[in-house]
C-alpha cells in the first residue's frame, strides 16, 4: 500500500484568486485543508508611520489607498477622528453629502466583490455586469473630485467643493459618431444629482440582473451554502464585522447604533443572514445595495432642496478661496501657515469608527497637541477577517478556500496598511 | 443598560487595585491599568454582565518616547503602551483599556484566551514595536519582510528603513544592501503653546 502523508502547499501570491498578494501556506490532507496559514505583508507600506511625519491634512490622500475600492469611506473615519478632537462639526450639506458618497463607494465596493466573488467561483458574466456600474459611479468621484479613484474629497470641516451643476459630456470621436455621442449624453445633461437620480432609477433592475444569474444557480448554490459557516457567537469573538457579521444572523451596523453624520436621518433596513455561509453573506450584500440605492435617493432628494456651504468657515483649518488670498493680506496669511504647517489638533486621544462596506474600519489618533498626529493607528476590518481564515477553512476543500477568500471581501491595501 | 457615565462609576469597584486611572474626555472612557494585571482585567470586563465587552476592536502598540517633544530618556517612565479597543453589542458601548509597559522588558500577559481575535493584533504589535505578548502560540513577525531585524514603528527608527532592496550584480540575485535614501521630511513637527488650551467652539449649521 501506498504511504500516505500530508503535504505542504504554497497558495500565492501571484494566484488570480488570492485577491492580490495573499500567501497562504496549506497543509494539505489529499483534497482537504488541514492546517492554512496566511502570510500577509506582501503590501505593507507603513501608512500609520507615514501619517506620523505629515501634518494632519496631507494623509488623507493615503487614506484612499488603504482599501482602494472603497476610498471615501475610508478617508471619512480620518477626518471624522480629526473632527472629533478638534470639536468641529461640518455643515449639514456637507454631511449629506459625505453619506450620499459613503453609500456610493459601498455600492462600488459591493459590485467589485460581487465581481470577484462570482469570477473566483467560475461566473464571468457577473464580473462584466459589476463592472459597467461601476464605471458610472466612478464618474460620479470624478465629477466630484476630478479623480476616479483616490479622490481625496472629505476634508476636516466637510469635504472640498459642492456637488458640480453640470455633469461632464462625452464628445464625438473616431470611434463614437455624433448619434451614438448623444445617446451616450442623454444622462449628463443636467447636474450630477440628475445623473445619479437617473442611475438610482436604473441600478435595482441591474441588481435584479445579478441575482438572476446567481441566486437560484446551482452551481453557486453548491460553491457557497454551508461553506465557511461561523456560529454567531465565534463570529463575536473573531472580531467579525459588517457583512461578515451580519450574515451570521446579528444586526449590528454602526449606521444604525452608533450613527454618524445624518444616518439617524435616513431610512433604510439592515439585512441579517440566518445560517452564517457564505451563500447569505452574499444574500446580505446583495441586499445591502439595494438599501444604498434607497439611502442614496434619500439623498439627492434633501440635496436638491438644500443648497448651502459644504465646508466650515474657519480659515485656520480651511484654506481661504482663491480670490480672497490674491487680495487680502489675512487670507494670504492663513493659506500659507496652513500649507506650510498645517493646523494644530489639541492634545488627547480619539477613536472614530465607521460603517465601512467591509465591517468596521476605525481610525484611532492620539495627538500631543502638534501639527502631525502622534499615533495613527488604522483598524482595518479586513485584517480580523484574514486572521480567521484558518479556522473558516479547515476540513473544506482547496477550491472552497477560494470562496472563502471571496466571501471575506478581501483587499490587501486595508490588511498590510 | 450600562451607560458611559454609570460604567465610569462602577468600574472602579469591578476591577479595584488594578485600575490606575480612568478618563473621561471626548465621550471616551479610557482605563489605565497594571500591565500585570491585564488578563484578570480583560476577563472582568468580558464577563461581568455590566460590561459585557465581548468583542475586541483592536489592540494597538505605541511609542510614547517622544511625546510632547520631550524625547527624554529617563528611565522611570514607561515607554511603551499597548492600547486594547473593546466593544460591547448588548450595551452599545466602547472602552479603551491602556497599559504602560517599561523599556528595558516590554511584556504583557497575552489577552488571545479572553478573545481570539487578538492574535493578529499582537502579532502585529509584537513585530513593529517588539512588545512581547507571553502566552501568545505562535509569536512570529506579521507585517515586515521575512528575516527582518528591529521594530520599524518605534520612534528611534527612521522613515526611510536602514536597508533597501535591489538587483544585486556580483550576486545575480535581488539582496539587501544599506538604505541610498534619505528622509525627506517637508514639514517639521511643532507644538504651539496657544493651541494647547481647549477645543474650538464653532457651531456652524
Amino acid at each position: 500500500m501506498a504511504e500516505i502523508r500530508n503535504y505542504t502547499m504554497n497558495f500565492g501570491p501571484q494566484h488570480p484568486a488570492a485577491h492580490g498578494v495573499l500567501r497562504v501556506i496549506l497543509e494539505m490532507d489529499g483534497e482537504v485543508i488541514g492546517r492554512c496559514d496566511p502570510h500577509i505583508g506582501l503590501l505593507h507600506r507603513a501608512t500609520e508611520k507615514l501619517a506620523e511625519s505629515k501634518p494632519f491634512n496631507q494623509s488623507i490622500g493615503y487614506m484612499d489607498r488603504l482599501d482602494y475600492v472603497s476610498m471615501m469611506c475610508n478617508e471619512h473615519a480620518y477626518v471624522l477622528a480629526i473632527e472629533k478632537m478638534l470639536g468641529i462639526t461640518p455643515p449639514l450639506r456637507a454631511q449629506y453629502i459625505r453619506v450620499l458618497f459613503d453609500e456610493i463607494t459601498r455600492i462600488l465596493n459591493h459590485c467589485l466583490w460581487l465581481g470577484a466573488h462570482a469570477l473566483d467561483v467560475g461566473a464571468m458574466t457577473v464580473f462584466l455586469y459589476c463592472f459597467r456600474e461601476r464605471e458610472d459611479l466612478m464618474d460620479c468621484y470624478e465629477a466630484v473630485s476630478g479623480a476616479r479613484m483616490h479622490a481625496t474629497y472629505y476634508r476636516p470641516g466637510g469635504v472640498y467643493r459642492d456637488l458640480p451643476d453640470q455633469m461632464p459630456r462625452y464628445t464625438p470621436t473616431r470611434r463614437h459618431s455624433e448619434r451614438e455621442t448623444e445617446q451616450r449624453n442623454q444622462d449628463r445633461s443636467g447636474s450630477l444629482l440628475d445623473f445619479m437620480e437617473a442611475f438610482t432609477e436604473r441600478f435595482p433592475a441591474y441588481v435584479d440582473e445579478y441575482e438572476t444569474l446567481l441566486s437560484d444557480n446551482r452551481i453557486w448554490k453548491q460553491r457557497t451554502v454551508d461553506i465557511g459557516v461561523i456560529a454567531p457567537e465565534r463570529a463575536i469573538a473573531l472580531g467579525f464585522t459588517g457583512p461578515m457579521l451580519r450574515g451570521s444572523g446579528i444586526e449590528w451596523d454602526l449606521r444604525k447604533k452608533q450613527p454618524y453624520e445624518v444616518y439617524d436621518q435616513m431610512d433604510f433596513d439592515i439585512p441579517i443572514g440566518s445560517n452564517g455561509d457564505c451563500y447569505d453573506r452574499y444574500l446580505c450584500r446583495v441586499e445591502e445595495m439595494r438599501q444604498s440605492n434607497r439611502i442614496i435617493r434619500q439623498c439627492i432628494k434633501w440635496l436638491r432642496d438644500n443648497p448651502g456651504p459644504v465646508i466650515i468657515d474657519d480659515y485656520k483649518l480651511i484654506p481661504p478661496s482663491r480670490e480672497s488670498m490674491k487680495g487680502d493680506m489675512e487670507s494670504l496669511i492663513h493659506h500659507f501657515k496652513l500649507f506650510t504647517e498645517g493646523y494644530f489638533v489639541p492634545e488627547g486621544e480619539a477613536y472614530a469608527a465607521i460603517e465601512h462596506p467591509k465591517g468596521e474600519f476605525g481610525i484611532y489618533l492620539i495627538s500631543d497637541g502638534a501639527n502631525k498626529p502622534y499615533r495613527c493607528k488604522i483598524r482595518a476590518p479586513g485584517f480580523a477577517h484574514l486572521a480567521s481564515l484558518h479556522e473558516m477553512c479547515q476540513g473544506h476543500m482547496l477550491a472552497d478556500m477560494v470562496a472563502i477568500i471571496g466571501t471575506q471581501d478581501i483587499v490587501f491595501g486595508e490588511i498590510d496598511r | 443598560m450600562t451607560t458611559l457615565a454609570s460604567l465610569d462609576e462602577s468600574v472602579n469597584e469591578l476591577l479595584g487595585s488594578a485600575l490606575h486611572s480612568r478618563r473621561l474626555d471626548l465621550n471616551e472612557l479610557t482605563l489605565e491599568v497594571d500591565s500585570a494585571e491585564i488578563k484578570s482585567v480583560c476577563a472582568k470586563l468580558r464577563d461581568d454582565p455590566s460590561c459585557d465587552f465581548r468583542q475586541l476592536t483592536d489592540v494597538c502598540g505605541v511609542d510614547y518616547s517622544t511625546y510632547g517633544m520631550e524625547n527624554s530618556k529617563s528611565p522611570d517612565k514607561p515607554r511603551f503602551g499597548v492600547v486594547y479597543h473593546l466593544l460591547s453589542l448588548s450595551h452599545n458601548l466602547r472602552i479603551r483599556v491602556r497599559a504602560l509597559l517599561d523599556q528595558e522588558q516590554p511584556v504583557i500577559d497575552s489577552v488571545i484566551e479572553i478573545w481570539p481575535v487578538a492574535d493578529w493584533f499582537e502579532r502585529e504589535a509584537f513585530d513593529l514595536y517588539g512588545i512581547v505578548f507571553k502566552g501568545h502560540p505562535d509569536l512570529r513577525r506579521i507585517l515586515t519582510d521575512y528575516g527582518f531585524i528591529g521594530h520599524p514603528f518605534r520612534k528611534d527608527f527612521p522613515l526611510s528603513g536602514h536597508v533597501e532592496m535591489a538587483y544585486d550584480e556580483d550576486k545575480g540575485r535581488v539582496a539587501y544592501r544599506p538604505v541610498t535614501v534619505e528622509d525627506r521630511i517637508l514639514v517639521p513637527r511643532t507644538i504651539r503653546e496657544d493651541t494647547q488650551t481647549g477645543r474650538r467652539q464653532t457651531a456652524t449649521d
